[in-house]
């Protein structure tokens, strides 16, 4: 026998990964920074197909990283950066424990930065990828502008969160991008469709947090650094595409309007402008302003390999949007005080319509309560003292399920004191077999233009009532079978005799079926034994979802019945 | 000078290095008291500075020095004074003796020290005895000195009158410093040319560009290929609303499952909850958390990809032709066999297929007519019948039934009365050889009642018998009696010379169950995990077939004689086609439970397996596939046979529990039969009943049989 021996575990997937322990005494880092460096420049741990190979025959758990990604950290100039700012802290610290106040000082002026534009660049080739990423980046964002200016975090950082996530509020409203929005318990679900890529954010609510104390704040500080950067390139070059001014200015009229009230309450000077941004009311300055010039029609051209039914589809989806962005053009809102006024302001804005608010609570309102031609007025509370007669008084929901649902939806059910219908996720596309609540299958059918009276509803459930009547006629003949079987067994006198069978009725359908079913649990037994495991599983999946469909109209069949039945007392009463 | 200076070497370049130290030391001295700014004592150095002065380096009564007097041992001198005359030694005369007479006597002993230098003797006077005691107790040497003086503050904070020095202020801090002006004058001149710069305000503001001005599509990162980019966040469902439909809530009793619940357990990670407004929803609590969480699994989470089935569960059934287009096989149900009280536990067929004989565990043998199901014969025997097996041959109708230890061949005395009598002559021609072999099993030939009945022998094995199984030709029958211990579990019987014979002497494991060859002299016995199949002329074994499973059950032999099936207790069945391999050629897993009977049909293709989950499942077995045609479900099946007699009737006999036997008939014969008859009775589940009525069936009461 020739050749070398070959050894085990100097070859293959053994030499491909590299545990964390090993890559951080590589690249002689404290484990602090190891992974302020993993954050930034987005190495994960890899899981090895076969980990007791790459554990070298051990079965303890590990971390393992892919050993290419460790040398490419090595080049890395930020390990440089991270090494003189602990230099940097060393000496700041025996300066300050020798009382050298002067040193202390010089050496904080020189304290060492580092920018990570090269880290965006590297890790996001192209713009499409950076805005594929930026859903984390933009919930992060906003999660820190709500946070206090005291503890936590720098003021810095604060402020930038906020700067860029008005920045790319103002951004979806110019473009009118909004597509769907969710009001959750954990807070609002915003999703917007940017250069054809699905972004979606969460928004807490504004309330103050309640710090936990089990979470390491200096972890996400460095994803918040990181994605401060890349959130702000973003609005850049997303400005750049909409010819806006960046850092972005508001329009001239709205200037100039806003200059003429006395603001000098609100805020200092420093402030105001980006308050008045955050506003969202006014228009932002576009560096060549024939913005109206461009809305001309398009042409379609059908893309290579498409037929005439696609180039309908897309240009009906294509219109659909286009009523979907001037859903409240020409409607004008007024927000009481009690409802989340930026939200709202948001989101109606994306749509198209003329918002305003009372003149003390927020800056940049535009118009007063007492304006005539306010057509809707978003009210939360139980009831409202003065009313005006020519303008509906809607709760908030109205607003979010109009956008939803991509229409004005009749005003009736969200006026003021009115009990709402559900708020439904604009998110879940229910599949085949999955469970749909009545809710949206009243939406769909109002989509599709149709009216959805009382009767209806009536006739549904009366069909519903026949099927179950079906299911019980097959149990009855069951029980008529046994009742005779019975019955034959007790009358049986001892003798012979013999009886014109009756001719039974042959369900040809159903003894179709049944010979369909028995020929498939058949072939069913005859399947391999891999085959069957996975028909066993996906066959398991299936029925699971059958089942918890069914438990969710059970349910609520036993709801709407026991509410029913309340209405009924009640009338009664 | 020195003495010693000549005598060693060792120290001569110690020595004047210490000398020299030592006279630097004194000009330092000298030095420092002449330079003393105070004229007080400049005063008294005037004088005489040495007289008072004790220090011990100056000690100016001997000049040598800071050294080791040992040196001037042997000399008369002790050193020299300050005009470098030898100071001689005082002239000692006391010895040892003096000195302790001395020590005793002199009082004041204790305070006399010798002085090295000097080599005199000193006596301490009472003041330097105390000094020398204080000095020990580690006190000052003083004793008016008073260490715990009241401390002056002399920087108060109270300002004072006068200042603290009556010094007049220096010059220089009326004039402007030169030196300075200088400095100022350089810092002037270099601010001017440019030399130095003011410092620059740091850039809190991070500066945004067009990052992507030059950005290439193509430039992807080798490392990219390896790339898994992370999952996006899950989008909320109705659940998450803050008014969501009402079945979305959870109930009391789900809300308390979920509370005990692990977190990492829960299918969802919040309580669903149903706000009236939009003002009253509160702050989420675990916002910052989950947020964390995020954060936590997009550096820490090892990502992996993993390939999602995504198959159609229709497809993976196998493409198997319609049972239909395989027919004949039993379908329906059609007889039902009423009489048993017990459990039957076995059944065969008449080689004339007119007649079926059923042995149960109520201790009697009935005959049958297959097609009238009418009983025409029960026989009681003496113990629960095990087995029952129709002589294949059918020019003799014999029927050998084994209960307990005991093998009766009988002779139903159905059918052809012709066949009848000549297989009663058959037996009875026997003539007892000259020489009478000793045989492990008796034969008898029963008398009375028995004999009316119709049995003619009586074969008396020394074990219970649990299965008998004939040659195909009818003379030779083969007779089990399993016993891990011993060589005796097979026994050959020949009817026409009452011989018996032990086939083997060696136990190769519990014998299940035999089989003759149909066509070739082979004999197949089944041990609980092998069939051996052994060559009866040649004596030898010509086959071991490995069953794979676990204990074997059951066994049949296909008429053609290529093929065996083996039915086992776990459930298995194994095919196996003897030119092949002694390899099952396929293992079919279609029952659930034990296979307690497997049968052959002699025509067609089909097999069939009974089992304890109580289905009987009839397969149609080709070369190329196995399809399993129909599947029957009855209470407990203990075996099971194939009925094969006549073209037009393909069926299947199932002896149940509680005496019945169903009979299942292909259903083709509807049309040539034109009508079938059914007994229906009581302890028949309805579905059974369904499945034979048809809708031009006659229904035919009986009583019970």
């Amino acid at each position: 026998m020739g050749g070398l021996q070959k050894k085990k575990y100097e070859s293959g997937s053994a030499t491909n990964y590299i545990s964390r322990n090993k890559a951080r005494k590589k690249l002689s880092l404290s484990l602090a920074d190891f992974r302020r460096l993993c954050i930034l420049k987005g190495i994960y741990p890899h899981e090895p197909k076969h980990k007791k190979k790459v554990n070298k025959g051990s079965t303890a758990q590990r971390t393992f990283y892919l050993l290419k990604d460790i040398r490419f950290l090595m080049h890395e100039p930020i390990v440089g950066k991270f090494r003189e700012y602990k230099i940097f802290v060393r000496k700041l610290r025996k300066a300050y424990g020798k009382a050298e106040w002067g040193t202390a000082e010089k050496l904080r002026g020189n304290k060492p930065g580092y920018k990570l534009d090269h880290i965006i660049k590297e890790r996001y080739p192209t713009f499409i990828d950076a805005l594929r990423d930026v859903d984390d980046a933009l919930s992060m964002c906003f999660l820190f502008s709500t946070f206090p200016r005291t503890g936590k975090c720098h003021v810095q950082t604060i402020e930038l969160c906020r700067r860029l996530s008005v920045e790319w509020m103002n951004y979806i409203i110019t473009l009118r991008s909004l597509r769907k929005v969710f009001l959750s318990i954990k807070g609002i679900y915003y999703q917007a469709e940017v250069l054809g890529q699905i972004i979606t954010w969460l928004v807490p609510y504004q309330f103050a947090h309640d710090h936990p104390t089990d979470v390491d704040y200096r972890v996400m500080a460095t994803f918040t650094e990181l994605y401060t950067t890349l959130l702000g390139f973003i609005n850049f070059r997303l400005y750049q595409t909409l010819n806006l001014v960046y850092p972005p200015k508001l329009d001239g009229k709205g200037e100039e309007e806003s200059r003429a009230e006395s603001e000098e309450d609100y805020a200092m000077d420093s402030e105001r402008y980006m308050e008045k941004l955050s506003a969202l009311s006014a228009s932002l300055v576009r560096v060549v302003s024939t913005a109206e010039a461009e809305e001309a029609e398009l042409d379609h051209f059908p893309a290579e390999g498409e037929d005439g039914e696609k180039l309908a589809e897309r240009l009906k989806a294509r219109q659909d949007q286009d009523r979907q962005e001037k859903l409240f053009e020409g409607l004008k809102f007024f927000l009481n005080r009690e409802v989340p006024r930026e939200s709202l302001a948001f989101v109606l804005r994306c749509f198209g319509a003329q918002v305003s608010w009372d003149k003390s609570l927020c800056i940049g309102s535009t118009y007063d309560v007492t304006d005539e031609t306010i057509t809707h007025h978003v009210v939360d509370r139980p009831s409202l003292e003065k009313q005006y007669i020519n303008r509906y008084y809607v709760q908030p929901q109205w607003v979010y399920d109009c956008v939803n649902a991509r229409m004005l939806l009749p005003v009736e059910d969200y006026f003021v004191g009115v009990t709402l219908p559900p708020h439904l996720s604009p998110f879940v596309e229910e599949k085949e077999g999955d469970y749909v609540p009545p809710e949206k299958l009243k939406l769909l059918a109002l989509q599709k233009g149709e009216r959805p009276e009382q009767e209806e509803e009536e006739e549904e459930e009366d069909n519903d009532d026949s099927e179950e009547e079906e299911d019980e006629d097959q149990s009855d003949d069951e029980d008529e079978l046994k009742g005779m079987e019975e019955k034959q067994a007790l009358g049986k006198a001892s003798s012979v005799k013999v009886t014109p069978g009756e001719a039974k009725p042959v369900n040809r359908q159903r003894a179709e079926q049944e010979a369909k079913a028995e020929e498939k649990r058949l072939a069913v037994m005859m399947m391999k034994k891999r085959d069957k495991y996975l028909y066993d599983k996906i066959m398991f999946g299936k029925k699971r979802s059958v089942r918890e469909a069914n438990k969710m109209s059970a349910k609520r069949k036993a709801l709407d019945e026991a509410s029913k039945a309340n209405k009924k007392k009640k009338l009664k009463k | 000078r020195r003495p010693n200076h000549d005598s060693t070497d060792e120290c001569p370049k110690r020595k004047p290095k210490k000398k020299q130290n030592v006279s630097a030391d004194g000009e330092n001295q000298e030095e420092k008291v002449t330079s003393g700014s105070d004229s007080g004592l400049r005063v008294s150095s005037q004088v005489d500075e040495y007289e008072q002065d004790t220090s011990d380096e100056e000690d100016i009564r001997n000049t040598v020095g800071n050294i080791p007097m040992e040196w001037y041992k042997d000399y008369p001198h002790i050193g020299y004074d300050l005009d470098g005359k030898k100071i001689f030694k005082p002239i000692r005369n006391k010895d040892e003796l003096d000195e302790f007479l001395d020590k005793m006597e002199n009082p004041d002993y204790w305070r006399t020290i010798h002085d090295k230098m000097t080599g005199t003797d000193v006596c301490l006077s009472d003041e330097q005895v105390d000094l020398v005691h204080r000095l020990q107790q580690g006190k000052f040497g003083d004793v008016n000195f008073n260490e715990y003086e009241p401390a002056i503050d002399f920087f108060s904070n109270e300002v004072m009158i006068h200042p603290v020095t009556n010094r007049p202020a220096d010059k220089r801090s009326f004039i402007p410093s030169l030196i300075e002006k200088e400095k100022v004058g350089k810092l002037v001149h270099a601010i001017k040319m440019g030399w130095i710069k003011p410092r620059r305000p740091k850039e809190t503001a991070p500066q945004y560009y067009d990052l992507w001005a030059k950005e290439d599509p193509n430039a992807i990162l080798g490392r990219h290929k390896m790339h898994i980019p992370a999952p996006k966040m899950r989008l909320p469902g109705h659940e998450e609303s803050y008014n969501p439909p009402p079945e979305y809530l959870l109930t009391d009793e789900e809300r308390q499952v979920w509370e005990q619940q692990d977190p990492d357990e829960r299918k969802l990670s919040f309580l669903p909850q149903k706000y009236l407004s939009l003002r009253a929803v509160p702050a989420f609590s675990r916002f910052i958390q989950e947020r964390f969480e995020r954060c936590l699994d997009l550096y820490l989470c090892p990502r992996q990809r993993k390939m999602r089935v995504n198959v159609n569960p229709e497809d993976l059934i196998p493409k198997l032709p319609r049972p239909r287009d395989l027919q004949p096989f039993p379908t329906l149900q059609s007889l039902v066999y009423h009489g048993h009280s017990s459990l039957i536990r076995s059944i065969s067929i008449s080689p004339s297929g007119q007649w079926l004989v059923s042995g149960s565990d109520d201790c009697t043998v009935r005959f049958w007519e297959v097609c009238t199901t009418r009983c025409l014969k029960t026989m009681e025997v003496g113990g629960p019948v095990k087995s029952v097996a129709w002589n294949p041959a059918p020019s003799i109708s014999l029927v050998a039934v084994s209960y307990g230890e005991n093998v009766i061949l009988v002779n139903p005395g159905l059918g052809d009365r012709l066949i009848c009598s000549a297989t009663d002559q058959l037996i009875s021609s026997y003539e007892e050889p000259e020489e009478v072999k000793d045989q492990q099993v008796q034969w008898a030939v029963p008398e009375g009642k028995a004999q009316e009945q119709g049995q003619r022998l009586i074969l008396t094995h020394p074990k219970a018998v649990k299965q008998v199984s004939w040659h195909g030709r009818g003379d030779y029958l083969a007779c089990v009696m399993p016993d891990d211990g011993s060589s005796l579990q097979v026994v050959i019987h020949q009817v026409s010379r009452r011989r018996t014979q032990n086939p083997f002497h060696r136990n190769k494991g519990a014998v299940q169950c035999v089989s003759f060859h149909p066509s070739r002299p082979y004999f197949l016995v089944a041990t609980q995990r092998y069939v051996r199949v052994y060559n009866l002329i040649k004596q030898e074994l010509t086959k071991k077939l490995m069953a794979n499973c676990k204990w074997i059950s059951s066994m049949a032999v296909h008429p053609g004689g290529d093929n065996v099936i083996c039915g086992s207790y776990d459930c298995r069945l194994a095919w196996f086609d003897l030119d092949l391999s002694t390899k099952p050629y396929k293992v079919l897993r279609h029952h659930k439970k034990a296979l307690r009977g497997v049968a052959y049909h002699k025509h067609y293709p089909l097999f069939a397996s009974g089992s304890d989950d109580g289905t009987v499942i009839v397969c149609h077995g080709m070369v190329y596939n196995v399809t399993a045609c129909f599947c029957f479900s009855s209470l407990a099946l203990s075996h099971i046979s194939f009925y094969s007699v006549r073209e037009w009737c393909v069926s299947i006999f199932s002896p149940q529990l509680f005496g019945l036997i169903d009979v299942y008939i292909a259903n083709h014969i509807y049309s040539n039969l034109g009508c079938i008859v059914t007994i229906t009775l009581p302890t028949l589940s309805s579905s059974q009943v369904r499945k034979a009525s048809s809708s031009f069936a006659l229904t035919l009461h009986c009583p019970k049989l």
